[in-house]
């Protein structure tokens, strides 16, 4: 693998952001993945959603661990912080950096391998602690960078490559993340930018653990005839529940939908969700008729994306352990080290 | 057998049931001899249970002050039927029996050669209570006025721990004392005076009674630790909950009632250090702390904190190994998985405490070696010094000192147009800088990894880079060597060629054995250790001895091999002395180990040989 910086020329008419930033001051180094890869469309999508947002690039920290997937924050964002971790492990090192720091945005990328396998445990934990993270899984069923095994999310009597028809039950983690209390929980795919972007840029905005499963698929090992990721399959086979319209501020909204058709949901940054429904009844803010109505076109063979729950009132990490709003890798001595007369009257107790 | 007589030295022994509530009662007998002035050394021996199995408290009375056991035990207190048979066999000839003397036992359970002691403690607490707890919390205290009348502890000193223990619950502290009461009249009344004596002295000091975890949880709050991920684990659990205790009361923002720090109990080992590498990554101070079962299972993330240089730290709390091992015993054994941990070539900086007052200093440290060396730092204690109470010295603090925050680029120094290269050696001490993220908004960023890079952190699988990388990173631990605590030594009273090296919880039993080996006519020079990378001083010291003692509380002597693989040395001049039963080594054992190796005709004064207890 090689490192390959990208030219800095602009196009004359590329438009900038509130913060005066093109669409190129967010991208990262050169792809060094295959040609085709969803997990590229992935990265280009986290670009769009940051540079729509007006983020300021250097106030977000991207966080993997190991896998085509984990090396993705190397290209985008590049004048982010990243940290390219260990093998399943990014979700404690990233709830550690949020505890130092709870003023950046912390941005998790890990693949099916990475999160359903070694990294089950820490996925789930991260959730349930409701760390304030955009955590996207770039799904791809397979593992890539090493020529074509089937990963959890692969399901059952899915082929692979070589022809082999898994056994093994598929670990679907939109229905473990919804049972484990994550107040954001979507799955789009890497083929439908129109319906990712949005999601990204809600996830990003929402004070709590967001997970997006992002149905990926790997177009060497895994885009054949009997795989269930493929691009083909997923394309016949999605099934989105609603539409998304993020809106940065309630003044914006213009609803332009049937009424009875559309859910406006606001986050505690304000910000609005604006869902156009398409499933009929469905209810993006009721976590128990979510699971029940993912399971009951999971066992149908459909793949449901779209933003599947939402909790407008979610808590983070650090309202559960009552920090102080001075980030903690700021506070000074003083505010640190008790001092020596503290010790004095210490030591008087332990005569 | 002529009864044993002492004053101000001797060992009791007790010997109770987990969960019967005698903990307090025994720690309280214990610190009744340091508020008369008399020093002790006070040794848990707990089982890895809760409630049933046995347990015992071990109280060496030291008026010289020895903080090591002495090995031996001059009086049982026996509580437990389970263990009757083997505490009635510790007891030294001419010792004391004290046991529950309300059902009768035949002559066959007692020994000739020892003087019995009996007390009705049963009998007396079903006549004076009648809830069941109450009998067996205060039999608790009955004995310890018992033995207060017995061994001339003042009863105005026990009075007044009892009213500090319970102060504000007066009706409490009434009734313990009156407890304590029943225990001391009936001994006025009924028994003897024992040939062990408690006398009023002055040599305590100004010293305080501390376990090392609770220390290292206090240096860790100094230190400016700010995030603590850990996951429960004997014998370090009581670090986490000290340093959770001492933020509640230190750390608490006076305005706002909010928290300056993060605790997190993790779902096991590698997320606590995981959160540990992700925090100091990110500009706070952070540890973790662990057993050894703990160090097998953080090795990747060591290695990945070495070679992409984060800070973090690690309070190890020995217990012994390998594999679950013996969970509530002692031993010095991760000495060399903590060394070198992870896979490829690795590194690491370890300090070695002796005692609580130890734990501290070092626990305080840590964090500013951590950040200066950008990389895991070792707090090597053990079961022995963490979970036993130790007198050492006072708790104390420099107002003036700042917390070091090593080598980090400022938003102005970037702004300024400085060359910022993560990994980039620009002082020769193969200590590069780093930004915190969020610093500034085009500069400074990077991305770490794992993987091998260039000076500028930009991915290399070049030969050339990927050696020079390394060889900085062995120049950053050449520059540790002097930031480690210096290890100190102490020559002998008359010149010798024969030295001794040892570390940690050794200390206390080294200090006494050199003190009965210059008595028996045995002149040896000590060294002791505090840290790794070993000072230059080490093998200087090796190198002026024709034979060394490396002492060590483990079975395959770790920090010899240690010494034999950083320095070359001969390992023929190395001469290992092993304690790894799993109970804390005693100047009994170092001095008749080394007599014997010096002039193997010379009798070898061994342990007395105690049968194991049964869990």
């Amino acid at each position: 693998m090689t490192y390959i910086t990208k030219p800095q020329l602009h196009h004359p008419r590329l438009v900038e952001n509130a913060l005066g930033k093109t669409r190129r001051d967010y991208e990262g180094s050169v792809s060094t993945l295959c040609a085709g890869s969803g997990h590229d469309s992935i990265s280009a999508a986290i670009i769009q959603a940051a540079y729509e947002l007006d983020l300021p690039p250097h106030r977000v920290a991207k966080l993997s661990g190991i896998g085509c997937s984990s090396k993705t924050p190397d290209y985008f964002l590049g004048a982010s912080h990243g940290f390219n971790t260990v093998h399943g492990r990014m979700p404690s090192v990233l709830t550690g950096a949020n505890l130092a720091n709870r003023d950046l945005i912390y941005l998790g990328v890990s693949g099916d391998g990475d999160s359903a396998s070694i990294g089950f445990g820490q996925f789930a934990h991260a959730i349930r602690r409701g760390v304030n993270m955009t955590y996207i899984v770039e799904n791809n069923g397979v593992y890539g960078l090493t020529k074509g095994q089937f990963s959890a999310t692969s399901d059952k009597g899915s082929k692979s490559k070589k022809g082999v028809v898994n056994h093994d039950s598929a670990i679907d983690l939109v229905s473990v993340a919804l049972q484990l209390g994550a107040t954001f929980v979507a799955r789009s795919f890497s083929g439908d930018k129109a319906q990712l972007v949005p999601l990204i840029k809600a996830a990003l905005s929402h004070q709590g653990s967001a997970f997006i499963d992002c149905i990926s698929p790997c177009i060497q090992f895994n885009n054949h005839a009997g795989s269930t990721k493929s691009f083909d399959y997923v394309r016949d086979h999605n099934e989105a529940v609603n539409t998304l319209d993020f809106v940065v501020s309630r003044e914006a909204i213009h609803v332009d939908y049937e009424p009875g058709t559309n859910t406006l949901v606001t986050q505690h940054d304000g910000s609005v969700l604006n869902l156009h429904k398409l499933a009929e009844h469905y209810d993006p803010t009721d976590r128990i008729s979510a699971m029940a109505y993912l399971a009951g076109r999971q066992a149908q063979g459909e793949v449901v994306t779209g933003l599947l729950y939402v909790d407008p009132r979610a808590q983070d990490l650090h309202e559960g352990l009552e920090t102080v709003e001075t980030p903690l890798n700021q506070l000074t001595d003083a505010q640190l080290i008790p001092g020596s007369k503290v010790l004095e009257r210490l030591n008087a107790s332990l005569r | 057998m002529r009864p044993l007589e002492a004053v101000n030295d001797f060992v009791v022994k007790f010997a109770n049931v987990n969960g019967s509530g005698s903990a307090s009662a025994n720690a309280m007998f214990a610190k009744s001899f340091l508020r008369m002035g008399v020093p002790v050394a006070a040794r848990n021996i707990f089982p890895s249970n809760i409630q049933g199995l046995p347990t015992w408290y071990e109280v060496r009375v030291t008026e010289a002050g020895h903080q090591g056991r002495r090995g031996g035990v001059d009086m049982m207190v026996a509580m437990n039927p389970q263990t009757w048979d083997r505490d009635l066999a510790e007891i030294e000839p001419g010792g004391y029996l004290f046991y529950d003397s309300t059902k009768p036992l035949p002559p066959s359970k007692f020994r000739q050669d020892i003087t019995v002691v009996g007390v009705p403690l049963t009998a007396m607490c079903n006549e004076a209570y009648s809830v069941p707890r109450e009998r067996q919390l205060f039999k608790n205290t009955i004995y310890v006025g018992a033995l207060a009348a017995l061994l001339d502890i003042e009863i105005g000193v026990i009075e007044q721990l009892l009213a500090e223990q319970f102060a504000g619950k007066e009706r409490l502290i009434a009734a313990n004392v009156a407890a304590l009461h029943m225990g001391a009249d009936y001994v006025k009344a009924n028994l003897a005076p024992l040939g062990l004596r408690a006398r009023r002295a002055d040599k305590v000091g100004d010293r305080i009674y501390v376990e090392g975890n609770m220390a290292a949880g206090l240096g860790a709050v100094y230190g400016g630790a700010t995030v603590c991920a850990w996951y429960p684990i004997t014998p370090s659990t009581s670090l986490a909950e000290a340093f959770t205790e001492f933020c509640g009361d230190y750390r608490t923002d006076p305005a706002t009632g909010k928290a300056r720090y993060a605790i997190v109990q993790a779902e096991d080992e590698i997320a606590s250090i995981g959160m540990v590498v992700g925090a100091g990554w990110n500009g706070a101070r952070a540890f973790t702390a662990t057993s050894g079962p703990g160090i097998s299972l953080m090795q990747e993330f060591v290695g990945l904190s070495y070679f992409a240089e984060i800070p973090a730290v690690i309070f190890d709390v020995q217990r012994g190994g390998p594999s679950t091992g013996m969970p509530t015993r002692t031993q010095q054994s991760d000495i060399l998985s903590a060394a070198y941990a992870s896979h490829g070539d690795t590194k690491h900086v370890l300090l070695l405490p002796q005692d609580p007052g130890e734990c501290f200093e070092m626990g305080a440290l840590a964090f500013d070696l951590s950040d200066r060396l950008q990389t895991t730092i070792f707090v090597m204690l053990d079961l022995d010094i963490g979970m036993n109470e130790w007198l050492t010295v006072p708790f104390a603090w420099d107002d003036s000192r700042t917390l070091d925050r090593g080598k980090v680029m400022t938003h102005d120094e970037l702004e300024a147009g400085r060359d910022f290269g993560r990994y980039l050696d620009v002082d020769g001490d193969g200590i590069p800088f780093r930004t915190y993220p969020g610093t500034h908004p085009t500069k400074g960023g990077y991305f770490t990894r794992g993987t091998s890079r260039n000076p500028y952190a930009r991915y290399s699988e070049e030969g050339g880079v990927y050696v020079d990388n390394v060889q900085r990173l062995l120049r950053k631990f050449e520059t540790a060597k002097g930031l480690v605590p210096a290890p100190v030594r102490r020559d002998a009273s008359r010149p010798t060629r024969t030295g001794v090296i040892y570390y940690g919880s050794t200390g206390a039993a080294m200090d006494e054995a050199l003190q009965v080996m210059e008595a028996q006519g045995r002149f040896v020079n000590a060294l002791r250790v505090r840290g790794f990378p070993f000072a230059d001083e080490v093998f200087e010291f090796i190198a002026a001895q024709d034979e060394v003692f490396v002492v060590e509380q483990n079975r395959d002597g770790q920090l010899r091999t240690l010494i034999m693989n950083e320095g070359g040395v001969d390992p023929a001049k190395l001469t290992a002395v092993l304690h790894y039963d799993g109970t804390p080594i005693t100047a009994r054992f170092i001095a008749g180990e080394i007599a014997g190796q010096l002039s193997p005709a010379a009798p070898t004064p061994e342990r007395r040989q105690v049968p194991e207890a049964a869990e």
